[in-house]
């Protein structure tokens, strides 16, 4: 028996090799999962990474479930949703699974994002990991906004008009491009098949390959910790880090729990509430595309409205306060700074400009211009932030109330977008934009100003 | 450090909180009477699907719904709904389409009537039950009737010999509607009905009570919810399942996770 079970082992290490001579399985399993060291104080904010991914499984496989019985048809499209709804056997929770798994998309890319920041994670030397993880997040709104034109319902319908038509302030190309992009005058039959081309082929092998080159990006690096601390610069004489554990079994199990937990709020919200009082389905898009009937409010959903508040809050008034802005600003550089005098009138010059340029352009304009800066913003983050410490754990506080404030306003924004604007709402939303951008402009500044704490040589660790 | 991060959190969710009453109060103004559905009473919805069929499928359509699935949800005896509520087809499989060409329709009440199939995820059951209970006489529109929460609108009352037919006497102001249970609920006012905001007078009474004909259009609301969803009557009991499973899977998991790090020093 003993024998037997020996030449078992010997027959397995040698299928093994055979294939690792054509196939480097045993390389990639020990480089990426059992010896990829991660450090062994990843808190649940680490589990958001991982649920990323997996919420992009449940949507290409539910997608594909989907597209066996959807009709990328004007005249069927909303008709099939129906039809997979009620006579596909679980269509109704295929369904369900996807809709919400595009909430669930942002909810966990949201807090992945939120995570990094928190903890520095787009600090030197993940930049690059940091910006594909920005080009995702772009690639995914890009997916999430044509996803949703697909079931031709009425608010599908109106809101890629609204969207669409962003695009006509562009100078000189602008009405041609809108045109271009929808295959028609007005969105029709020639949108719904090109964005259901987008949404099923191109984007998704657009996320996926992104996926994979934030991962490489991200284990050439190695990853950060809420300390904010390199662990490589303690390892034993095998070149482990002291404070690292193997990603494979350790955070394997690990995340198994957040997976878990965020199954049971995921699936609660399939099971119990699938429209979530209108904020996952809304009402509107329980009726056909009427291109007669205009819903009482176009909204978009939760994810895009802060952006969509700012598209919204650029008024005139708005503008106004971004010339007086761009004015102290300039004015401030010459008067504050230590520049050479022609260094000193260049930046007075641009800031003239800019004052020109806020007083005498019209507010739609500036609102496109704006939602897209909203989110350049997040690109720029490794380099305007200049705080000697990565972790909030030991930077300073300056930086924790200048976040605490970002963080209110961009709920702010968030929860004004959902509703219908009013002139104290729009009010409100100026300021949060203000604030919004403020945030980011004053970024190397409040994070070279005030104390950090000492950052320790190893990582904090308490045993459970 | 922590405590510090928690503050940050409670702080925006705090904000939230106090910009939430901005919404309350620029919320829509139609006043709403509060549907009482039970989508475990079978009874209730077989009845509510008999309403449906006699009195609005012959000018609406349920166009996404079959009759079938319908007869099988709400175990009605399939034999049983061919005899007496299958009006425009033969086969059970069908969908329930009206046999009013939309054409036809349109020239009559001046707009097709919509299907029904998902007016309750458009409207809510709330605006169903306010609505189908808002019907009165009004000599000066085309079909002689008028609607208390939709007004003008073209529709005639198509319940009015359950009904019977009553007349709009005035609309209560919020005050008034504050004392009578804040319009929500069967408020009664002494002679009068009181249907969201509206206080009706009954000028010829139907087959049915003011309160029998409550009862059946709270039927007749809850097999709209149904058919506008019905995966509803099942999702939930599948939800018990699932999450009972999830909630033992994670205390299982959380014991592996101990179980791999009790090495991790």
């Amino acid at each position: 028996m003993a024998i037997h079970r020996h030449d078992n082992h010997v027959s397995a290490n040698a299928f093994m090799e055979w294939i690792d001579r054509r196939l480097p399985v045993t390389k990639v399993w020990n480089e990426h999962l059992a010896e990829y060291w991660a450090a062994k104080n990843l808190n649940f904010w680490y589990f958001f990474g991982s649920l990323s991914l997996l919420v992009l499984v449940i949507q290409i496989l539910t997608g594909i479930f989907l597209t066996m019985h959807y009709k990328p048809d004007a005249a069927l499209a909303f008709a099939s949703v129906e039809y997979i709804m009620r006579d596909v056997p679980w269509g109704w929770l295929v369904r369900y699974l996807h809709s919400t798994g595009a909430s669930a998309f942002f909810v966990v890319v949201y807090l992945h994002m939120f995570r990094g920041v928190i903890y520095g994670s787009h600090r030197e030397p993940r930049e690059l990991v940091w910006l594909i993880g920005c080009v995702i997040f772009v690639a995914l709104m890009a997916e999430a906004f044509m996803g949703y034109l697909l079931p031709w319902g009425n608010m599908s319908y109106w809101g890629a008009q609204v969207i669409i038509s962003l695009f006509e302030v562009i100078p000189f190309v602008g009405p041609e491009l809108t045109e271009w992009i929808r295959g028609d005058f007005v969105i029709s039959d020639s949108t719904l098949n090109r964005f259901f081309a987008f949404h099923v082929i191109l984007l998704p092998l657009i996320l996926i390959v992104l996926v994979f080159l934030h991962l490489v990006a991200l284990h050439q690096v190695g990853s950060n910790n809420p300390d904010g601390i390199d662990i490589f610069e303690n390892v034993d004489e095998n070149g482990k880090p002291l404070d690292g554990v193997g990603f494979h079994p350790y955070y394997v199990v690990k995340d198994l729990v957040g997976v878990c937990g965020f199954l049971i709020v995921y699936l609660g919200v399939v099971f119990f509430a699938p429209d979530l009082g209108g904020i996952l389905l809304e009402k509107d898009n329980f009726a056909p595309a009427n291109s007669l009937q205009t819903p009482p409010d176009i909204v978009p959903l939760w994810y895009f409205t802060p952006y969509y508040s700012i598209l919204r809050a650029s008024t005139e008034s708005l503008l106004f306060v971004f010339a007086i802005g761009s004015g102290l600003g300039g004015i401030a550089a010459m008067v504050f700074t230590k520049y050479d005098i022609k260094i000193k009138i260049a930046i007075a010059l641009v800031a003239a400009a800019f004052v020109f340029i806020f007083l005498n352009s019209s507010g739609k304009a500036w609102g496109v211009i704006l939602m897209g800066s909203a989110l350049v913003c997040f690109f720029l983050l490794p380099w305007l932030d200049r705080s000697p410490v990565l972790s909030i754990r030991y930077r300073s506080m300056p930086f924790k109330i200048a976040l605490a404030i970002f963080l209110v306003a961009f709920f702010v924004l968030g929860y004004l977008g959902m509703n219908s604007p009013t002139p104290m709402r729009t009010l409100v939303a100026q300021i949060c934009t203000v604030i919004y951008f403020a945030f980011f402009a004053l970024m190397p500044w409040f994070t070279s100003i005030g104390e950090t704490k000492p950052v320790p040589d190893r990582v904090t660790y308490d045993e459970h | 450090m922590k405590t510090f991060f928690y503050s940050l959190l409670s702080a925006s969710f705090l904000s939230l909180m106090i910009t939430l009453p901005v919404n309350a109060a620029g919320g829509h103004g139609a006043v709403l009477d509060k549907v009482h559905m039970n989508m475990a009473d079978k009874s209730s919805l077989q009845n509510g699907a008999k309403l449906f069929i006699n009195y609005c499928l012959s000018c609406h359509s349920a166009s996404y719904a079959r009759y079938n699935r319908v007869a099988e949800d709400l175990e009605i005896p399939l034999a049983l709904l061919q005899e007496n509520l299958m009006f425009t087809t033969e086969k059970t499989g069908d969908l329930m389409t009206t046999t009013m060409p939309e054409q036809d329709a349109k020239r009559w009440f001046g707009v097709a009537p919509p299907d029904l199939t998902l007016v309750s995820r458009v409207r809510k059951p709330n605006w169903v039950y306010t609505y189908l209970r808002g019907f009165y006489q009004d000599e000066s529109s085309p079909s002689g009737w008028n609607n208390s929460l939709f007004e003008n609108v073209a529709m005639p009352h198509a319940l009015y010999e359950l009904q019977g037919v009553q007349k709009l006497v005035g609309k209560l102001t919020p005050e008034e509607l504050h004392e009578l249970d804040g319009g929500h609920g069967e408020a009664q006012a002494g002679d009068y009905h009181i249907v969201g905001d509206a206080k009706f007078e009954l000028v010829h009474p139907g087959k049915l009570s003011p309160a029998e004909f409550d009862v059946a259009m709270t039927d007749l609301t809850s097999f709209l919810a149904y058919l506008a969803e019905p995966a509803q009557l099942k999702r939930q009991k599948i939800g018990v399942f699932v999450l009972t499973f999830l909630i033992i899977l994670m205390g299982l998991c959380y014991l592996l996770k101990k179980e791999y790090w009790r090495d991790v020093h």
